[in-house]
């Protein structure tokens, strides 16, 4: 009895020394997105290239696609860009961006110099739909199921690493879902 | 000798007025419909993370997403919404993170009741020891052989 009593500081260390080792591996920056498992938010607002068109979550729902928030001020979004016009390229699911508090006729010559990997645009001027979206940054993207349902969410820039290693396993996956949900 | 104390005095109020400068916070121009609107959805506020700059409240914070944070909450102290539903509408969207007071659930047991679990421990290990301090101490009793060793050398004296 009186030998285990000894090991005592040892196990306390052991136990605190495990936490503050998987401290290291923590990203504080990374929060839970309160969103996944839920519906795309209601919306209702202007196409980027022509306010004329109101584009409404209604219009998205179907499929899965990507929901890829972005901004001309972002400078990530300018590093994330040549990757989203690489997978646009390969037609894999259709990358709808949301155009998040930025002033139109920037964003629009954007695209026009540096390729427009969107299938379509959503003009969210006042960052209403990024606020329902639970945003914080840009870029962020979010990955919806066929029933409109928000499955993933990624905040940060994708690249190679993080589309082959997590983005694109769940789309292999939901898109399965979707094929067996129409069959049955 | 007047001079130099007036020199650090200036310079105290110079770092004071310094220091005033750097906590300053955004100033808004919300108008409120009355004021104990204000000093509610102020304090409201003050319970809210900034998602974005991540040790701040979203009163102090100046990033885009904490002004609208901070302006949705006014809004909707304005609309005569509860606490509750303000603190809702947040953690729907942000999580449980906005929280600075985290909610009592199975995730956060161990931060809740964690220190009293210490406390309780703490309280046993000294108890337990305290009690075989208390054991160790007990008298000795003088055997005959030395008792009278010490007779004799306190009659030598």
């Amino acid at each position: 009895m009186k030998k285990l009593v000894l090991f005592i500081p040892l196990v306390l260390f052991l136990v605190l020394g495990y936490f503050l080792y998987a401290g290291l591996y923590l990203h504080p920056k990374e929060l839970d997105s309160a969103l996944e498992g839920r519906p795309v938010p209601d919306f209702n607002l202007e196409k980027l290239e022509d306010p004329n068109v109101k584009i409404t979550n209604h219009d998205l729902k179907g499929q899965v696609y990507i929901m890829n928030v972005w901004a001309t001020w972002c400078p990530s979004c300018k590093y994330e860009h040549p990757y989203l016009l690489k997978l646009a390229r390969q037609n894999i699911v259709p990358i709808y961006g949301i155009n998040y508090r930025d002033e139109r006729e920037a964003a629009v010559k954007e695209l026009k110099f540096k390729g427009d990997p969107y299938a379509m645009n959503i003009y969210d001027k006042d960052g209403r739909l990024g606020l329902d979206l639970g945003v914080y940054g840009a870029p962020e993207s979010f990955v919806v199921d066929h029933n409109g349902i928000i499955r993933y969410r990624y905040a940060g820039p994708i690249d190679m690493r993080t589309w082959n290693e997590t983005i694109f396993p769940i789309i292999q996956k939901l898109k399965q879902e979707a094929v067996a949900g129409k069959t049955s | 000798m007047k001079s130099r104390l007036f020199a650090i005095l200036a310079g105290i109020a110079l770092v004071l007025g310094v220091s005033q400068l750097a906590n300053a916070t955004p100033v808004d121009t919300y108008q409120f419909k009355n004021e104990a609107n204000q000093k509610h959805a102020m304090e409201l506020a003050r319970t809210l993370r900034c998602p974005q700059c991540q040790n701040q409240d979203i009163v102090d914070s100046n990033s885009p997403v904490a002004r609208d944070l901070r302006m949705e909450v006014y809004q909707m102290v304005d609309a005569g919404k509860s606490d509750d539903e303000i603190v809702q509408f947040m953690t729907s969207r942000y999580g449980d993170f906005v929280l600075y007071k985290p909610r009592l659930d199975s995730k956060t047991y161990i931060l809740w009741l964690g220190p009293i679990a210490l406390l309780l421990l703490g309280g046993l290990i000294a108890f337990i020891f305290i009690r075989k301090q208390r054991g160790a101490v007990a008298v000795e009793e003088i055997s005959d052989e030395d008792q009278q060793k010490l007779a004799e050398l306190l009659k030598n004296r």
